[in-house]
């Protein structure tokens, strides 16, 4: 009651009925049309800059994961004949007279290799049974000939024995629809079998799924890392004076200076067996064998981690910034042990931070390629190698481009559980 | 201690310097007797912060023991030292509700379920604001949060409260309300309250004493009254309240009179910081002490020229010039019978000696 006297001086006007509210948004509506438009013209250059370059490039990876024109292209008539097929028995005669015909244009045409690779990995052997059946074709007789004695069958199960299997011929027809979900299946370790339903790959086929999770508990392990390393930095440097914690904030950001390229190298220095830290090791008799610390997993997370500690740091530091020493204080004032204010006032007032550098350097990790090319060796190879090996060397764009889509995946996943969880509006990253 | 006895808090030559070279508090001494409502008033910079920081033990004392209730708490972490707080800022955690903030202390202290409900609804009803339990902080006004940053520190019944400048961030109107209510609170619950301020105003109305800062150390420790009628020094004189001052020379020094030549009108002062004639000195005169027309019984009276006349409702504030000064403030009461003067006037103007202080000379600088 004591208040009345501040509150009714204080309010004056009624609140607004509906119509009016109405006209008033009208009019905030059109005030700000101008405005806006303004500010979309001023990033057009960037969204055209971002469309060409980033969204495009996702449109056809993905679209490139389930695209697979090649067989049906290559042996069209093949692919026809097999629509009747029903995978219980041998095709006809027919068939393998289509088949016979097509292979034999296709090694005068040079263009056999490519569909064997595809089928191959669909089948393995299948690259040496195509090539070896159309070299005898085309040479031994004359194709028509066989053909017209309805021998074809016969000629082929004796250039070689697989052709009496059926399997040869399910793998083409398991590859002959131009969409196909089979690299997202080859890229889960999964596969279309002899009767076109989805199965397990065979169990020494089997890599992706276990590379998979190796390189989210990778990645897990280096966020938690980082964390462990850079919310006591972070929490310094927001609590220095200003003089000293510029010279901090400057190491912090070193490594940004340096080519990534150089920091990598300058890990196999340290860490190699005949290396630096090896070296002192020995020397203080600490160790009697020189300890294997690079080209393994051990190397990739030590270097990825001291790589991607600054994006950790940053947004934890730029939260810190702004929690003034007061509460802990006020905490303390109130009763509370350190331990217990900082678990309790301070530590969730960090939780955006710890949200975006976590959410950050997961991100980044799982993506990362360079550093476990160069110091991963064999067991520190992440999904991102793989998907470089399939771009530069198996050629297998379709299996790179469904890893890199289950990559995407990943992270979008992430991003939404992330955003039930804490809110993405929560998220600080500067 | 035996003097220690009807002292609840106490500093004992307390020294603190931040940086090894420049103490910013200097040898502060100061008694509060349980139940007192202590302020320290002082410019910025001038320590006040600090001395609560070091009572609240989130600074240690350089040099010199901190007594509460006896012992010594130089060693004591701040956790237990069972004082309540209430900062510049309010610190209500922006992460919990209303309830959980008052809660918090009730928490740490381990009471049950019921009784920490119970309490910290009777700490709502108490700053009349029930509704707002659920709340978190930045939902609520300035003066809400202020009410409620209150009601934490005291929920936990500290014996001893202290409280930075609680209502610097304050509109006026609701500035008055809060003194008027933090008053009440500290007479009703029988605390003991150390508060920090640099309105005079504030401090003049609220506290059983005030200290008066300036450079790390207490020019004045004495009751409002006391300060404002009787200020030690310039520096108070000139801090607490509207204040004439004039410079000049102790030309005679008597028991309770003095002559003061000030550019050469002999003034009739009351001596208080001098000694000995020959030595410089400030007056001091308050305004509302000085009358235009002056009666007949006031000793001193002088000419002097009406340079400008503000309407203040109340009272007409009246600037004069006099020996050679031109900033020497009237202050003209409303009264039944109002004055007839206007700008440029000659008037004569005049104060008795018991109101005309001679202070020191040094620390005019204020
Ligand atoms: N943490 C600190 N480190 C170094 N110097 C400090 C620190 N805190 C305060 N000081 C210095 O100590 C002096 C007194 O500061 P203090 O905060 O006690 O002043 P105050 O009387 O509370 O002023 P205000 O009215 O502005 O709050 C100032 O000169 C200030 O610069
Ligand atoms: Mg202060």
């Amino acid at each position: 009651m004591k208040y009345e006297a501040i509150t009714t001086s204080t309010l004056v006007e009624p609140p607004l009925d509906i119509d009016a509210r109405k006209r008033l948004k009208q009019q905030l509506r059109q005030a700000e049309r101008w405005n806006r438009s303004k500010a979309f013209l001023l990033v057009v250059p960037l969204l055209l800059f971002v469309g060409i370059t980033f969204v495009m490039p996702i449109i056809e990876m993905l679209h490139r994961s389930v695209y697979d024109p090649l067989v049906a292209d290559s042996l069209p008539r093949t692919v026809a004949a097999l629509k009747q097929w029903d995978r219980q028995q041998l095709p006809e005669e027919a068939i393998y007279a289509v088949l016979a015909e097509e292979l034999v244009s296709l090694q005068e045409q040079h263009e056999l290799s490519k569909v064997a690779g595809r089928l191959n990995s669909e089948y393995s052997g299948m690259r040496s049974l195509l090539s070896k059946s159309a070299r005898r074709l085309s040479r031994k007789d004359t194709i028509t000939r066989l053909i017209d004695t309805g021998s074809v069958r016969t000629a082929m199960i004796d250039i070689d024995q697989r052709w009496s299997d059926i399997a040869p011929w399910a793998a083409i027809k398991n590859l002959s629809s131009r969409y196909t979900l089979s690299y997202y299946l080859a890229a889960l370790d999964m596969r279309y079998d002899e009767n076109g339903e989805i199965s397990a790959q065979p169990e020494q086929r089997q890599i992706y799924k276990t590379l998979l999770l190796k390189t989210f508990a990778i990645s897990a392990l280096i966020t938690a890392l980082c964390l462990i390393l850079g919310y006591p930095l972070a929490h310094l440097l927001a609590t220095l004076p200003e003089s000293r914690s510029n010279l901090l904030m400057i190491m912090v950001l070193l490594p940004f200076w340096t080519s990534l390229l150089v920091r990598t190298t300058s890990w196999i220095v340290l860490l190699q067996t005949e290396g630096v830290i090896n070296d002192v090791l020995i020397h203080l008799g600490l160790i009697s064998e020189r300890l294997r610390m690079i080209h393994n997993m051990f190397g990739t997370v030590i270097a990825m981690t001291h790589i991607l500690l600054p994006f950790m740091v940053l947004p934890l530091y730029s939260v810190m910034k702004n929690i003034s020493p007061s509460y802990m204080r006020a905490a303390r004032s109130l009763g509370a042990k350190p331990g217990y204010a900082f678990i309790h006032i301070y530590l969730p007032q960090t939780l955006p931070g710890i949200g975006a550098g976590a959410i950050l350097t997961f991100i980044l990790s799982i993506g990362f390629y360079i550093t476990p090319a160069l110091v991963g060796g064999r067991s520190g190879q992440m999904i991102s190698n793989f998907i470089a090996y399939h771009m530069q060397t198996s050629l297998n764009w379709g299996l790179a481009a469904a890893l890199g889509g289950i990559l995407l995946a990943m992270v979008l996943l992430l991003y939404s559980v992330y955003n039930r969880l804490v809110g993405i509006n929560n998220l600080k990253v500067g | 201690m035996s003097t220690l006895d009807n002292s609840y808090v106490r500093f004992q030559n307390v020294r603190k310097t931040y940086d090894g070279e420049i103490l910013v508090v200097k040898d502060f001494n100061l008694d509060i007797a349980q139940g007192e409502f202590v302020t320290m008033l002082g410019p910025s910079g001038s320590g006040k912060t600090t001395c609560l920081m070091m009572l609240a033990g989130f600074e240690s004392a350089t040099q010199g023991e901190i007594y509460i209730d006896g012992t010594p708490v130089n060693n004591l972490a701040p956790h237990k030292r069972d004082i309540g707080m209430v900062f510049q800022n309010y610190a209500l955690f922006p992460h919990l509700t209303i309830a959980e903030n008052l809660s918090f202390p009730l928490k740490v202290r381990k009471l049950s379920k019921s009784d920490i409900e119970q309490k910290v609804k009777r700490a709502l009803d108490m700053i009349e604001l029930p509704q707002v339990a659920g709340r978190r902080p930045g939902q609520l006004s300035g003066g809400q949060q202020q009410r409620v940053a209150l009601a934490r520190a005291l929920v936990f019944e500290p014996k001893l409260v202290l409280m930075d400048e609680p209502l610097g961030a304050l509109d006026k109107q609701l500035r008055e309300q809060m003194q008027y209510e933090i008053k009440h609170l500290h007479e009703r619950l029988g605390i003991t309250v150390l508060y920090v301020t640099h309105d005079q105003t504030e401090a003049l109305t609220m506290s059983d004493r005030i200290a008066v800062f300036n450079q790390g150390v207490v020019q004045q420790l004495a009751s409002p009254t006391e300060l404002y009628e009787q200020p030690a020094n310039s520096f108070v004189a000139q801090f607490i309240g509207e204040n004439n001052k004039l410079s000049g020379k102790v030309e005679k020094i008597g028991n309770d009179r003095c002559v003061v030549s000030v550019e050469g009108c002999n003034v009739q002062a009351l001596p208080v910081n001098v000694y000995q004639s020959g030595e410089a000195t400030t007056l001091s005169i308050r305004p509302e002490r000085i009358q235009i027309n002056p009666e007949n019984d006031f000793d001193n009276r002088f000419d002097a020229r009406v340079l400008e006349l503000i309407y203040h409702g109340d009272h007409m504030r009246t600037r004069v010039e006099l020996m050679n000064h031109d900033q020497f403030i009237v202050k003209v009461p409303n009264g039944s019978r109002p004055l007839e003067i206007r700008k440029g006037d000659l008037v004569q103007v005049g104060w008795l000696s018991r109101d005309c202080r001679a202070l020191d000379a040094s620390s005019g600088q204020a």
